[in-house]
């Protein structure tokens, strides 16, 4: 597509070029009352006209804050693309942030506007509002319950699109006038991103990084205007905005939004995406629940699945990849195709997946095999909200399940001697907002950026490897690495085990907290007549502890073959009374284990795991979804488990 | 619309700043016996357009009995029902239901092996005005209406936020929902006056919460008037505008939940003072 970037230098402008060009092509769908109702590119830019007017008619300045609170919806996604039109800098946030994380958030940008979903959230905003000097107007989208509210300072969104409408003669000159000022370097969006440690920080992101690192990335996947995304994951992670924005607007896809988040498997087998990004623990869940099923067919069902699974396993990724297979085997995959494949992809809706993305973790390999033997194109990328997304990725026809891939275009990557992942690209952010402390830590003056990971580029292939977060990389007693994650993501490749923590730095040996996925194992005690009233009950199942184990021991052989981290074998365990939760700020949002939170935390347990101790009686506080606090208390069972002896002690360098 | 009658009183303005209306319903001496049994004895109250009335007590006060005079379901032998200002002569309960009044139950009375959708569509039936004939073969007018009785129960699927449930057969659900179902088959069928029979009762306090958000923004959203038995002193107190106490068959409290909760009978008969 020949396209002039000198005119396309910001979303406001995509937005009217797509207005254009792909005027009566749908740009977004939502299903609400059961149907699914659809906007095409020149409603879409109707309607964000309407509420840019209406921003301007509530008095908006250029370089105001503009926070975005709920799930995906057309309308935020209008809000965002309005607020970008006059000059404003849109900031989404995680709606199911509690009051306290929001508050946080909102006074760190000084947010004058924000634009909530309902009443749940406007309670929040309430909630914290007077710690916030500069919040000025809210505005809600769904108006149930909120009749009785003092509407001085909030508003409902039709109502300022009514208001936009009306003063359109008055305000056009302006907002055409700001529209005309955005360019590459304006800021096109801030993002938080959910802090692993400490303070969640703004990413500044221009619309030089957005819209090069959409240009690039729509061009490495061949990404066309008939593309079909689900929006599904948060608004507030960057990989939504490049998705349902950025890719959207550059090649002017569709963007699906689901009914709600219950239905999201339904609305997903009614889109059939083309085009589908899904954390690892998405696909995890979805391999689970389709195991599960099948436990429960009947007999000539399961051994059609079994054998036409094998051959799945044995030809699927070459037959996908392009590469020889014989005659015999391309016939057994096509009649599989026909009785289990395409059957299963629908089921998931993954029937017309083109390109699918898996991020953010690693993925086990037999769960990435998976998918790729059922002939769904899953590839792995590896990026930060610093990067605007894009790192490495995985070009098609060179897909594995342990690299992440070669650099993104334009990315240039380098290794420092700790084994750190340095990048630089067009979509390095800016700045931390507020923060240039933390900016110059993250960012030298050549615009290299320090990943925090530690991984090596495997020479054969030229591919990225990741093998832990690099501070977590630390040393065991005797000198040898331990890197916690390597050993917690082949733990986490069981379908019983949700979560595991692994800990072992400056200490003798490596012990391991674990938490069991309760579909998994509580599907196997129904199946085996076992009665348990609470996860804490099942999780100390005599029965549950000895499958675990003989996990734990599978994983410490695997481990014992690799020189560098054989240290790491975990020699003790214990099985979390309760599941580690956002809510108590063991996990962050995006749902990763916050070790040292953890390790503070249950610090008895920890002790205990060292001390040689065989049982533990602790108690602990946990937080309820509408904030309130209880504790549990609990006797925990501590095991032993048989590691691989290392014949010979790797030195550390 | 009220229409002004002897028996139509002037509305009041709740503490939260609400307007009520006049009179919708009102019973007068009602008395109601089962064989020697008396359920109710002599009551009289009344219910006012737009508020959220409570019927509490304790067990076996007649409370259950109260809403099934309301219903239609048991016809009283002595005293009158009135509504919107006209006396209700004796009716089966279909007929009482084309008035304008919904109710739920105590034990879930849905159609267990139909699905959610399904089961909020056959509350539309008073609605519905074309034959079996044309509905069965889904042909002209009949399709066409089918269509807007659809897009009406869609709505209080929205309302209820029962979307993930849409299409799963009842007997599938938990309990929680299925109550959440019963209720939206009960708006489904635009109600003057919504009767709730324990609608939380064996939820935990997580659904009571949601259940009592949904009352509450039924009565806000459409101006539905609400009349509900419920056990959980909490929830009555939070949500009703008045409160009528019974112990066994007789009305021994009318009025705002504070004033009931100050009145000296209605301590003792939830305290268990010996009756003599």
């Amino acid at each position: 597509m020949a396209q002039s970037d000198a005119v396309l230098d910001s979303i406001p402008a995509l937005l009217a070029r797509n207005a254009v060009t792909f005027g009566d092509k749908a740009a977004y769908r939502e299903k609400e009352y059961g149907i699914w109702q659809s906007w095409n590119w020149k409603e879409a830019a109707a309607e964000i006209e309407a509420l840019a007017l209406g921003f301007l008619n509530l008095g908006i300045h250029e370089g105001d804050f503009v926070a975005i609170i709920g799930r995906n919806r057309p309308y935020f996604y209008w809000a965002m693309v309005a607020a970008q039109s006059v000059g404003a800098i849109p900031v989404p946030l995680y709606q199911d942030a509690n009051a306290e994380e929001m508050a946080y958030v909102l006074g760190h940008c000084g947010a004058r506007f924000i634009v909530v979903e309902d009443q749940e959230q406007v309670d929040k905003v309430i909630e914290v509002q007077d710690q916030l000097h500069q919040f000025e107007h809210m505005i809600y989208i769904d108006p149930r319950g909120l009749r009785k509210y003092d509407h001085r300072r909030l508003h409902q969104f039709s109502h300022i699109q009514d208001q936009g409408r009306a003063a359109r003669e008055e305000f056009m000159p302006e907002l055409q006038a700001r529209t005309a000022r955005l360019n590459m370097d304006s800021t096109c969006v801030m993002l938080y991103t959910s802090g692993t440690t400490g303070k969640p920080k703004g990413v500044v992101l221009s619309n030089r990084n957005v819209i090069v690192t959409s240009k690039n990335s729509c061009e490495f996947d061949n990404l066309t205007e008939n593309e079909e995304v689900l929006a599904y994951l948060p608004m507030a992670w960057v990989g939504d905005f490049i998705f349902s924005i950025g890719q959207a607007y550059w090649t002017g896809f569709c963007v699906n939004c689901p009914e709600s988040a219950d239905t999201m498997m339904t609305d997903l087998r009614e889109i059939g995406p083309t085009y589908y990004f899904a954390p690892p623990r998405f696909f995890e869940g979805q391999l689970t629940s389709v195991m599960i099923r099948m436990e429960d067919a009947g007999r000539f069902k399961k051994w059609l699945f079994r054998k036409y699974m094998d051959v799945a396993r044995k030809v699927g990724p070459a037959i996908l990849d392009g590469k020889d297979v014989s005659f015999g085997d391309r016939l057994s995959y096509f009649l599989g195709n026909i009785f289990i494949y395409g059957p299963l992809k629908n089921t998931l809706g993954l029937s017309r997946v083109r390109i699918g993305y898996t991020a953010g973790e690693a993925i086990g390999p037999e769960l990435f095999e998976f998918y790729r033997s059922l002939g769904i194109n899953l590839k792995q990328l590896y990026g930060q909200t610093e990067a605007t997304v894009f790192i490495t990725q995985q070009p098609d026809g060179e897909v594995r399940a342990d690299t992440v891939g070669v650099p993104s275009p334009d990315v240039e990557i380098k290794i420092e001697d700790n084994g750190e992942i340095y990048y630089r690209s067009p979509g390095v952010f800016e700045e931390y907002y507020k923060n240039p402390e933390s900016t110059a830590d993250t960012k030298d003056a050549e615009g290299w950026v320090a990943t925090g990971d530690a991984g090596f580029i495997e020479k054969s292939s030229g591919h990225l490897r990741i093998i832990d977060r690099a501070k977590d990389v630390g040393k065991m007693a005797d000198g040898g690495m331990f890197a916690p994650k390597f050993v917690e993501n082949k733990l986490k490749f069981y379908p019983d085990i949700l979560e595991s923590v692994v800990f072992g730095a400056d200490r003798e040996y490596c012990v391991a907290f674990i938490n069991i996925d309760l579909t998994a194992v509580g599907n196997w005690a129904e199946r085996n007549n076992v009665a348990y009233a609470s996860y804490q009950e099942l999780a100390g199942h005599p029965e549950v502890y000895n499958t675990i184990q003989a996990h734990i021991e599978e994983v410490n052989k695997s481990v014992a073959q690799d020189e560098m981290l054989s240290g790491c074998q975990v020699h003790r365990f214990l099985i979390l009374h309760k599941e580690l939760d956002a809510d108590d700020g063991e996990m962050t949002r995006t749902r990763k284990v916050r070790r040292k939170i953890v390790g503070e935390k249950f610090n008895d347990l920890l002790e205990a795991l060292y001390g040689g101790k065989s049982e533990i009686y602790t108690e602990t506080e946990v937080t309820y979804e509408d904030g309130r606090k209880g504790s549990i208390s609990a006797t925990l069972e501590i095991r032993d488990v048989a590691v691989v002896p290392v014949k010979q002690k790797v030195a550390a360098e | 619309m009220n229409t002004m009658t002897e028996n139509s009183t002037v509305g009041y303005v709740t503490d939260d700043g609400r307007q009520i209306g006049g009179t919708i319903m009102e019973m007068k001496n009602i008395t109601l016996r089962f064989g020697g049994v008396v359920a109710i004895e002599n009551i009289s109250f009344d219910i006012h357009e737009g508020e959220i009335r409570a019927i509490i007590g304790p067990n076996g006060a007649g409370k259950s009995s109260m809403l099934n005079v309301i219903s239609g379901f048991y016809h009283p032998q002595e005293g009158e029902v009135w509504f919107n200002g006209k006396k209700r002569p004796s009716m089966k309960p279909f007929e009482v239901a084309e008035q304008g009044i919904a109710r739920t139950f105590q034990n879930i009375a849905l159609f267990k092996g139909m699905t959610t959708l399904d089961n909020i569509m056959t509350g539309r039936l008073t609605k519905m005005k074309t034959g079996m004939l044309s509905q069965a073969i889904w042909w002209g007018k009949a399709a066409k209406e089918e269509e807007e009785h659809r897009q009406k129960v869609e709505e209080i699927i929205d309302f209820l936020e029962i979307q993930a449930i849409r299409k799963t057969p009842v007997g599938r659900l938990p309990y929680g929902l299925q109550k959440r179902v019963e209720l939206g088959r009960a708006l489904a069928a635009e109600p003057k006056l919504l009767l709730l029979d324990e609608p939380m009762a064996g939820m935990n306090v997580e659904e009571k919460e949601d259940m009592s958000r949904f009352i509450l923004d039924v009565n806000d959203e459409f101006g539905t008037t609400i009349a509900l038995i419920e056990h959980d002193m909490g929830v009555v107190m939070d949500i009703s505008d008045r409160v009528v106490v019974m112990d066994y068959g007789k009305k021994i409290g009318d009025g705002t939940p504070s004033e009931v909760l100050a009145n000296q009978e209605v301590i003792d008969a939830y305290l268990g003072v010996s009756h003599d």
